[in-house]
């Protein structure tokens, strides 16, 4: 049947997605990268929740990119996003200053800019919206934000 | 972000609508603490953030700050109808302790 054979082409094209956003740290950029993200996990059919959660999260990590990777300059942020399995895997990378004591940048209301109205929950946030969630950093070199979700299947009704 | 602030019957209704981030927070910093400012003489100040469709932890920042902007002239602050996912970050954060939600 027609429909079936749609199905199963919509079923390739969902199985494996990728994306790949550089741009410049400047704070302006940061509601593009959010919206791009969302945009490109509308074919997983998220809940309003899930990607709220998403867009917090992607929000949180290009905002420390700006705010401390590059503090005072300009730099490329990298946003890797890849679909597989309707589990959405997103990567933020930047090649600036790096964190040297990561443990503690992850702890709640750690904040190394107090005075700038920082709450310090970034991390928090990013740890607590997504399911995975990681963080590897080279002090001098950069650092790289790792995290997953994972959109459970809603039920469609037949048209 | 949009800020706009009225006065009634001695509380200070600050509303804010649009998305707040690290780049809209800067000038809705500055809007707000003129508000305040311009009404130190009220009983209460109320945040409503039922126009924000998005806020990240930029929120909590900024709401802390302007809670220290009031308490600075004893002026209690509080914080009504966050949507569904400002509300989730500001529970994270244990900010209502802070800032109650207005009844």
């Amino acid at each position: 049947m027609l429909s079936d054979c749609f199905q199963e082409v919509v079923l390739f094209y969902m199985t494996k997605n990728y994306l790949k956003l550089q741009f410049y740290s400047l704070p302006q950029n940061q509601a593009f990268a959010r919206d791009a993200v969302a945009a490109f996990c509308l074919e997983l059919n998220p809940s309003l929740s899930d990607i709220s959660d998403v867009k917090t999260a992607v929000s949180e990590a290009v905002t420390n990119c700006t705010v401390h990777a590059y503090r005072g300059e300009v730099g490329i942020v990298t946003v890797e996003c890849e679909i597989e399995d309707a589990t959405l895997h997103i990567r933020v990378s930047d090649t600036g200053k790096g964190i040297a004591d990561i443990d503690q940048a992850v702890q709640p209301f750690y904040t190394t800019l107090p005075s700038d109205e920082r709450s310090g929950m970034g991390f928090t946030i990013m740890q607590t919206f997504m399911d995975g969630f990681s963080v590897n950093s080279v002090s001098g070199e950069g650092t790289v934000v790792s995290m997953s979700k994972k959109f459970e299947a809603e039920v469609m009704e037949n048209a | 972000m949009n800020v706009t602030g009225y006065l009634r019957e001695k509380i200070l209704y600050i509303n804010l609508s649009g998305e707040m981030d690290e780049y809209s927070a800067q000038s809705a910093r500055v809007k707000c603490d003129k508000l305040i400012e311009e009404n130190a003489s009220v009983r209460k100040i109320i945040i409503n953030l039922s126009e924000v469709a998005f806020m990240d932890s930029t929120g909590i920042g900024f709401l802390i700050g302007r809670y220290k902007k009031a308490a600075r002239i004893s002026v209690p602050l509080y914080i009504e109808k966050p949507n569904f996912s400002a509300d989730k970050i500001l529970n994270l954060s244990g900010i209502y302790s802070l800032i109650p939600k207005a009844e």
